[in-house]
């Protein structure tokens, strides 16, 4: 167990290293690890067969007159067709809803969210991270594993998921649901709201996979292992 | 403590080779995975989409209404699309069309328009939502399909209804939603007779399922207790059976 900067409590293993005493830190556990995973997979699936479903209707308006609001490249699409995308849509929207509440329900039981969940408190790291990546001013401290910008980016994919899946549920029985779907402007809005909740996974994943890729792969191995070596947001003793 | 800090050291070398190798034990997870998905996709697929149906058998309540709407919410009716999958027109089958009703029913034969519209004429201005992900209000009128069930004598025991239509369609539904008060045998639209782009002479029209279910130019009905292979023109293709909204 080890102290990060900002107060968190994390696992630790020490060991010594030709004399040097090393931390690993539990980063992500295998509940964390699995869900990722999977629903990163299912993430893929989804947007693809979405976009194949969205070509058979590519409007937000009136089918009469038809107005196109965006063609899908082939190459983006799952399915084939509108009944083959539906099939892997409707399947995998299961998997991507229960990684997702698996993992909600695993932030709020172990207390772990306060790693993942932007606090008020927090807004005002956020800026300060941003300066650093887009114009390259000296890096705050890190003080525990997410920075808050990134707590911002976590955060939001927890908001556009939770979007995705009711808004899902809305468009699959809008008849059963039929107040929700008026309160909120109707079939052809909630729609939008659908389409709009993919854009902003399509908005986070660039940005994660460069960080990613920039950081080095110790993040990388984390989320398949789910420890990180010698990390700098530990207090020493 | 974590009880491996326990362990004794261990040098850094072997730190690395523990990440290759827990990474090395994902990789025939992976492969796996991408060999067998197109082989098993299939049958996932078959159990993903019958979840789906089973989710939506259970949040449809036989005696929930669908929303019904004024008149100067519907759709106007050259605004109403007409998805058909053929260009059949039934003109020439207009007058000598009858119903036939068989199966599980205690008067089966053939039955004319002016029979079925002796029941209850129900009108309703209900959405009409196409897997498309488009939706139209419109504005449909006939006897409930539950009193044509009852006049024939359908068996309380049956469990589907198939129906055939003059444009070789077909399409096959559960009993509880066949007996829902909105799902109409429906011949007049707008308070018009049926225009043979909507189905003239009768069509079904379900307002708790999506547009695919609602058939045009049917000519038989089949109350039954099993399904037969083929189950729907779409629904044969890979569209949902039960197709409930």
């Amino acid at each position: 167990m080890a102290t990060t900067k900002s107060g968190l409590t994390i696992d630790t293993i020490d060991f010594e290293d030709d004399g040097v005493r090393q931390t690993l830190a539990q980063e992500h556990t295998w509940l964390v690890r699995f869900t990722h995973w999977l629903n990163a997979i299912s993430l893929v699936v989804m947007t693809m067969s979405g976009l194949q479903i969205y070509m058979a209707f590519p409007s937000f308006g009136a089918k009469i007159p038809q107005e196109n609001f965006v063609q899908i490249p082939e190459a983006m699409r799952l399915g084939g067709w509108l009944g083959g995308a539906l099939q892997w849509h409707l399947t995998f929207a299961w998997i991507f809803t229960l990684t997702g509440v698996a993992y909600v329900l695993y932030l709020m039981v172990s207390g772990k969210w306060r790693k993942v969940i932007l606090r008020p408190q927090e807004f005002s790291g956020v800026w300060p991270m941003v300066r650093h990546y887009f114009l390259f001013k000296p890096k705050p401290d890190q003080l525990e594993p997410y920075n808050p910008l990134q707590k911002l980016a976590y955060t939001s994919t927890i908001i556009f998921g939770v979007v995705a899946v009711v808004t899902g549920l809305l468009l699959f029985q809008p008849t059963q649901f039929a107040l929700p779907v008026k309160l909120l402007g109707g079939f052809a809005m909630i729609r939008v709201y659908h389409f709009a909740a993919m854009v902003g996974f399509l908005s986070f994943i660039p940005g994660h996979l460069l960080m990613v890729a920039l950081h080095g792969w110790s993040n990388f191995y984390s989320m398949l292992t789910g420890w990180k070596r010698e990390p700098e947001y530990l207090v020493k003793d | 403590m974590n009880d491996k800090s326990q362990k004794p050291a261990r040098p850094e070398r072997e730190l690395k080779s523990m990440t290759r190798r827990e990474l090395l034990k994902l990789t025939p997870v992976l492969v796996v995975g991408a060999l067998t998905l197109p082989a098993f996709n299939e049958g996932l697929l078959k159990t993903g989409l019958s979840w789906t149906d089973r989710a939506a058998q259970s949040f449809f309540n036989p005696g929930r209404l669908a929303q019904t709407f004024n008149e100067h919410e519907l759709t106007p009716i050259e605004q109403f699309p007409i998805n058909s999958y053929s260009d059949y027109n039934p003109e020439n089958d207009l007058e000598s069309w009858s119903l036939i009703v068989e199966g599980m029913v205690e008067r089966p034969g053939q039955y004319t328009l002016d029979q079925i519209k002796s029941l209850p004429k129900q009108t309703q201005n209900v959405k009409h939502i196409c897997i498309e992900g488009w939706d139209v209000i419109g504005n449909f009128a006939g006897a409930r399909l539950s009193d044509f069930l009852q006049m024939v004598g359908a068996d309380p025991a049956a469990r589907f209804v198939e129906v055939a239509c003059l444009d070789d369609y077909y399409s096959s539904y559960d009993i509880e939603s066949c007996l829902h008060p909105q799902t109409l045998l429906c011949w007049e639209m707008y308070g018009q007779p049926l225009t043979s782009e909507h189905g003239a002479p009768l069509r079904l029209h379900m307002p708790t399922k999506l547009g695919y279910k609602s058939a045009k130019y049917i000519y038989s009905i089949k109350v039954s207790n099993v399904l037969g292979k083929e189950k729907g023109f779409w629904e044969d293709q890979g569209y949902s059976w039960y197709g409930g909204i």
